[in-house]
């Protein structure tokens, strides 16, 4: 079997990850297995040589880390998927990929922590962490998916913001949608945008500097190419004291990304020209305020919702947008406040934001419980 | 809007979310919008486990069951759990011989030999889950029958197909379950009436 054809498929979220991974080009694989991002793994040992790729066990989440950075240099997509005490584990290393450019997928399918914490439920306490997991000055892309059909298409787009800004990129899901099954419509697969990370020409020397993403040869090539996480110049030489030399790369580095949070940063919004209250959610939480939009309605209460699809950039101007309409701002998560934070940021002093938090059990915040908080918000009892 | 929520609940190692996963693949076979979702802990096997599926015409948001229209207990203790949260008028099925302490609620039961009939079918009592989908898809009609036999023959190992086939037609053929609550309130449960015909 090759790459899947066009279709509806009942897939899990886990195993829509790996095909899509497959669709977009990915053919190297390395993991440790984890609840509950096991499946992405189990899924990929087995369709990943059906189409000539490799799919490689690691010892562990270090050396799973390091075996992805080591195939995207000789060449290939590459990707690896974790839960949280493994993605602890791989930061140091997403810090090297992110300082030597090396386009690569990680999948944090989020659990209970802190530590092993409860490892088959469900939370999303990683926000924080996938933004400023690594040491130093680090811009992350974070995507985050609600459903099995956008753990299809984010995967791709995963893959394809890493090759285009020669970066790691983050697909943060979560315990609920990685394991449920959902209808998934594959379009036509020359219907899908596919992004390959640009190849030197002959002759060129400079794969670390000089554009704003530089061409990325592969080892072998024939390209004398030297990879440090070191603070190197445009050619790869290590520059370990030089002021201008870090500023220089690090500034471009984070640069790359900030500059272009226009076109990474991804939403989907309901009512933010005029609404009485304002959500802003992401991930498995999100999908309780499509059902609450509805009952509010009928309490006369109209609801506005920013569902962030993009974690990191943070979607400053849009939830900005939301507060000026609103007013008033909930954010339900699945941890003790990470995004509420954000949105306090990003609403400054127009919006009055109020954090809602459940952890424990997996248990989800019900359409039930966000009605309750909007109607004490809108009668201003919180 | 047509929706038929269903939840299967049992031990880990029972294959509650197998069952349930085949349920949702007839269904998208059928053409409506699935939600399978699962909970499991953290043991292979032995503690609860119970499998949801959401059935409905129009798309799907929050993707757990609060109050369900079906309920496919398969131990005792997931009975305990599980039936508060079985809608008034509901359809009730339980095994014979692992639930023992049936309570009195409001909403059609049904006692299944499903553990019994598989391990005098097939030698084994872990096709008792395909035993219930075939009880449970002759009480309620969910899906067309060929979507859940092609379900099955799409979820399950190859070399495992015709037993479970065996099971799910035994289960669909079972005349011995016994009506052993009727629901006489507003509502009784009557086959698949919130899903419109194909």
């Amino acid at each position: 079997m090759g790459i899947v054809k066009s279709g509806v498929y009942f897939w899990q979220g886990n195993e829509a990850c790996a095909e899509a991974a497959i669709v977009v080009g990915c053919r190297f694989f390395a993991g440790y297995p984890i609840t509950p991002a096991s499946e992405i793994a189990e899924h990929l040992a087995w369709r990943l040589p059906q189409v000539g790729g490799i799919a490689i066990q690691m010892e562990d989440e270090i050396a799973s880390i390091g075996a992805v950075i080591g195939a995207s240099w000789a060449g290939a997509k590459a990707m690896t998927a974790t839960s949280g005490p493994g993605f602890s584990l791989m930061q140091e290393s997403i810090g090297y990929a992110f300082m030597t450019e090396t386009p690569c997928v990680i999948v944090n399918v989020q659990r209970a922590g802190p530590s092993t914490g409860q490892a088959t439920k469900c939370a999303q306490g990683d926000v924080m962490q996938s933004r400023w997991g690594t040491h130093g000055d680090y811009s992350a892309i974070v995507l985050s998916p609600n459903s099995v059909q956008e753990m299809f298409t984010l995967t791709i787009r995963a893959f394809n913001l890493a090759e285009k800004y020669r970066t790691p990129v983050v697909l943060l899901s979560d315990e609920v949608v990685a394991h449920m099954r959902e209808k998934v419509v594959v379009p036509p697969i020359e219907t899908l945008e596919m992004v390959n990370r640009k190849k030197p020409k002959p002759g060129d020397k400079a794969f670390f500097g000089l554009e704003e993403v530089p061409p990325m040869p592969a080892v072998g090539e024939g390209f004398n190419v030297a990879v440090t996480g070191s603070t190197h110049d445009e050619y790869g030489i290590r520059f370990t004291a030089d002021p201008l030399v870090h500023r220089r790369l690090v500034e471009r580095l984070n640069g790359k990304i900030q500059n272009h949070a226009d076109e990474i940063v991804d939403v989907e919004c309901c009512n933010i020209e005029g609404c009485d209250v304002g959500i802003v959610a992401f991930g498995c939480t999100s999908r309780a305020v499509y059902d609450v939009v509805e009952e509010a309605k009928a309490n006369g209460i109209t609801v506005g919702y920013v569902r962030l699809k993009t974690l990191w950039p943070f979607p400053d101007e849009i939830v900005r947008k939301l507060a000026e309409a609103a007013g008033k701002i909930i954010v339900p998560e699945m941890n003790l406040r990470q995004v509420y934070y954000e949105v306090k940021r990003a609403a400054g002093d127009v919006a009055k934001v109020v954090p809602f938090n459940k952890i424990g059990g997996g248990e989800l915040i019900t359409p039930e419980e966000l009605l309750k908080k909007i109607l004490e918000v809108v009668r201003g009892r919180d | 809007m047509g929706r038929t929520e269903i939840r299967i609940c049992g031990l880990g190692g029972q294959g509650v979310v197998l069952a349930g996963q085949i349920l949702g693949r007839a269904a998208v076979y059928d053409g409506w919008n699935v939600v399978q979702t699962q909970s499991y802990g953290a043991e292979a096997r032995g503690t609860t486990a119970k499998s949801e599926v959401i059935i409905s015409e129009s798309p799907i948001g929050f993707p757990m069951i609060r109050k369900c229209d079906i309920l496919v207990v398969m131990s005792q203790e997931a009975l305990d759990v599980n039936v508060k949260d079985l809608k008034r008028g509901g359809l009730l099925l339980i095994d014979e011989g692992i639930v023992k302490d049936v309570p009195k609620v409001n909403a059609k039961v049904y006692v299944v030999p499903a553990t019994k009939t598989a391990e005098e079918t097939l030698g084994e009592r872990l096709y008792a889950n395909m035993v219930f989908l075939g009880v449970l898809n002759k009480l309620a009609n969910l899906v067309r029958d060929e979507s859940m036999e092609k379900a099955i023959a799409d979820t399950v190992p190859k070399n495992a197909v015709a037993s479970n086939l065996l099971a799910y037609r035994k289960g669909r053929m079972l005349e011995t379950f016994t009506l052993l609550h009727e629901f006489f309130g507003s509502r009784s449960y009557v086959g698949n009436e919130h899903l419109s015909p194909l």
